[in-house]
C-alpha cells in the first residue's frame, strides 16, 4: 500500500475485502464478549438465590 | 446366542408385519418425492435422464429418514429396549439385529421400487443393476446411521425434527458415492470405484456403528 | 489412588476434574491468551492490510486470506477439541470435559460460519459468483451442520447430563465421519471439475504475505483459546451453581 486512498479502495476490491473484515470483527467481538456476559448472568442468578435464601 | 438373535429378528419382523401400513410409508414417500421432480422441473427425457441418478438417490435418502424415527420408539415406550439393554446378549448385537429388520422393512422396499422409478425417469435399463446394487449397499449404511440418530433422540419429544439434522450431514458420503455410481453406470462408465467405496463404507459402518448405537441407547435409557 | 496418579504424573490432569480448580485456572488463563492474541492480530492486520504487496494475480482481493485461512483452520480445530473433550467425557466419565465440549461448539460454529462467509466474499471477485461448489467450501458447510447437530441435540435434552453424553456420542460419530466426508467431497468435486481452485495458494506464497498470515493464524488461535477459557468458566459455573464454591466466586 502506498497511499491511504489505495488502502480504502483495496485496488477495486473494497466491496469484498472490507465486508469480510467487518463480519470477522463482529464474529470475533461477539465471541469475545458473549461468554463474559453469560458468566455475569449466571453469577447474578447465584447471588440472587443466595440473597433469597 | 444365535437362537436369541433369530428370535429377536422374527419378533421384529412379526411386529413390522402387524403394522404393514406404517412400513409402506417410506416407499410411498419415495415415489411421491421422485414424481415431484419431473413436475417441478420439466418432463423432457434428456433432462430427466441426466438428473435421474441424483433424484433417485436423494429421494431414497429422504424416504429412508422417514422411517427412522420409529426405529426404536416402540421398543423404548413399552420398556422392551430397557430389557434388551439388560439382557446377557451384547447390546451392540441386538442393535444390529434391530437395524437389520428395519432395513428389511424400509430400505429393501426402496431398493425394489428404484428400478421402476428409474424407468419413469428414463434411466438406462442396462445401468439398472448398478443402481440397485448402489442402493442395496447405501440404504444399509443409511439404516445404520439412522439408528444412531434414532437412539440419540428416542427419549426426546421433538425427535422428528432433530433426527434429519443429525443424520443428513453424516449421510453425505453415502449420497455422493451412491449417486456417482448410478450416474457413471448411466453414462456407460465403469462404476466399480464408487461401488467399492460404498462397500468399504458399509464394512466400516457394520464394525463401528453398532457401538455408537449401543452407547446412544444407554444414554437415552439413563435420562 | 492419589499416590498412583502421582507416580505416573497424571495428578495435574485429575485436578482438572475439580470444578473450582478448572474455573480458577480458566479464569487465570484468559488474559494470558487475550493480550498476546490482540498484539498478534494487530501486527497481522498491519502486515496483511497495509505492508504486504498485492498478489500478482488477485490484486488486493487476496487480502481476505488473512481471515479466511485462520477461521477455516479454527473451524476444524474447534471440532477436534469438541471430539477430544467428548471422548474424555464419555470414556473417563469426566463431567467437566463435557463443559469444554459445550463451550467449544458455538465458538467452532461461529468460525466455520466466518470461513464460509469470507470464502464466498473471496469467491465473488475470483470466480465471478459467491458460491462455487468447491470441495473445501462444501466440506466447511457440512461441518457447520455437524456443529448445529451437536448444539441442537445437547439443548434438546432437559437433563443437561444426558444431553452432554448424547451430544458426545454424536461428536465421536461425526469426527470419524469427517475425513470420509471431506474425501468424498473432494472426489465428487474432481469428477465435476468446473470451478478453478484458489489461485496463488500453497507453498508459492510470497514471504511478505506469509508472516502476516502466520501472525493472524496464531493470533486467532490464542483468541479462540481466550474465548474458550471464558466460556468454559460459564459452563462450569452453570453446572455447579448449587455448590458452595459457586456462591463464593459469584
Amino acid at each position: 500500500m502506498s497511499s491511504f486512498n489505495e488502502f480504502l479502495t483495496m485496488g477495486g476490491y473494497a466491496a469484498y475485502v472490507w465486508p469480510a473484515y467487518a463480519i470477522a470483527a463482529v464474529v470475533v467481538l461477539v465471541n469475545l464478549f458473549a461468554p463474559g456476559r453469560r458468566l455475569k448472568r449466571i453469577k447474578d442468578g447465584i447471588r440472587r438465590r443466595k440473597g433469597a435464601a | 446366542m444365535s437362537r436369541a438373535l433369530s428370535a429377536l429378528l422374527v419378533r421384529d419382523l412379526k411386529l413390522a408385519y402387524r403394522r404393514r401400513g406404517e412400513v409402506l410409508t417410506p416407499a410411498m414417500f419415495f415415489i411421491l418425492v421422485t414424481i415431484l421432480f419431473p413436475l417441478g422441473l420439466s418432463p423432457q427425457p434428456e433432462l430427466l435422464r441426466s438428473i435421474a441418478p441424483g433424484v433417485l438417490w436423494t429421494a431414497a435418502l429422504l424416504a429412508g429418514l422417514i422411517g427412522q424415527e420409529s426405529l426404536l420408539k416402540g421398543d423404548f415406550e413399552d420398556g422392551s429396549l430397557e430389557q434388551l439393554a439388560l439382557a446377557p446378549l451384547p447390546l451392540e448385537l441386538t442393535a444390529l439385529a434391530r437395524v437389520a429388520t428395519h432395513w428389511l422393512t424400509t430400505g429393501l422396499p426402496l431398493v425394489i421400487l428404484a428400478p421402476l422409478l428409474g424407468l419413469m425417469l428414463d434411466y438406462p435399463v442396462q445401468a439398472m443393476g448398478t443402481l440397485v446394487l448402489s442402493l442395496l449397499l447405501g440404504t444399509s449404511i443409511l439404516s445404520l446411521l439412522g439408528a444412531v440418530g434414532a437412539a440419540l433422540t428416542v427419549g426426546l419429544r421433538q425427535s422428528g425434527m432433530l433426527l434429519p439434522i443429525l443424520v443428513l450431514p453424516l449421510a453425505v458420503p453415502v449420497l455422493i458415492f451412491g449417486a456417482q455410481a448410478a450416474a457413471q453406470a448411466a453414462h456407460g462408465e465403469d462404476p466399480a470405484g464408487a461401488l467399492y467405496l460404498l462397500a468399504a463404507l458399509l464394512a466400516l459402518g457394520l464394525t463401528l456403528i453398532p457401538f455408537a448405537i449401543a452407547a446412544a441407547v444407554r444414554v437415552s435409557l439413563e435420562s | 489412588m492419589a499416590a498412583l496418579n502421582n507416580k505416573y504424573g497424571w495428578a495435574w490432569f485429575h485436578r482438572f476434574a475439580s470444578p473450582p480448580y478448572l474455573y480458577r485456572v480458566a479464569g487465570l488463563l484468559v488474559p494470558w491468551f487475550a493480550w498476546p492474541a490482540a498484539a498478534l492480530i494487530a501486527v497481522g492486520l498491519y502486515g496483511g492490510l497495509w505492508s504486504s504487496p498485492p498478489d500478482y494475480q488477485q490484486g488486493d482481493g487476496f487480502r481476505i486470506i488473512y481471515i479466511h485461512v485462520p477461521s477455516a483452520y479454527l473451524s476444524m480445530m474447534g471440532y477436534a477439541i469438541l471430539a477430544v473433550a467428548s471422548a474424555v467425557g464419555l470414556v473417563w466419565r469426566m463431567k467437566l470435559a463435557h463443559a469444554v465440549a459445550a463451550a467449544a461448539a458455538p465458538l467452532g460454529a461461529s468460525f466455520t460460519f466466518l470461513a464460509l462467509v469470507t470464502g464466498a466474499l473471496w469467491g465473488k471477485p475470483m470466480w465471478g459468483t459467491f458460491w462455487v461448489w468447491d470441495a473445501r467450501l462444501t466440506s466447511e458447510l457440512i461441518l457447520l451442520f455437524l456443529y448445529f447437530g451437536f448444539i441442537a441435540l445437547r439443548r434438546a435434552y432437559e437433563d443437561p447430563r444426558s444431553g452432554d453424553r448424547a451430544a458426545a456420542v454424536l461428536a465421536l460419530v461425526g469426527v470419524v465421519n469427517l475425513p470420509i466426508i471431506h474425501y468424498s467431497v473432494v472426489w465428487w468435486n474432481s469428477l465435476h471439475q468446473g470451478a478453478t481452485v484458489f489461485v496463488g495458494q500453497g507453498s508459492d506464497i510470497a514471504p511478505g504475505m506469509l508472516w502476516p498470515l502466520l501472525c493472524m493464524i496464531f493470533g486467532f488461535t490464542l483468541l479462540f483459546a481466550a474465548c474458550l477459557a471464558r466460556s468454559v468458566q460459564a459452563e462450569v459455573l452453570e453446572r455447579e451453581r448449587g455448590a458452595a464454591w459457586a456462591a463464593e466466586v459469584a
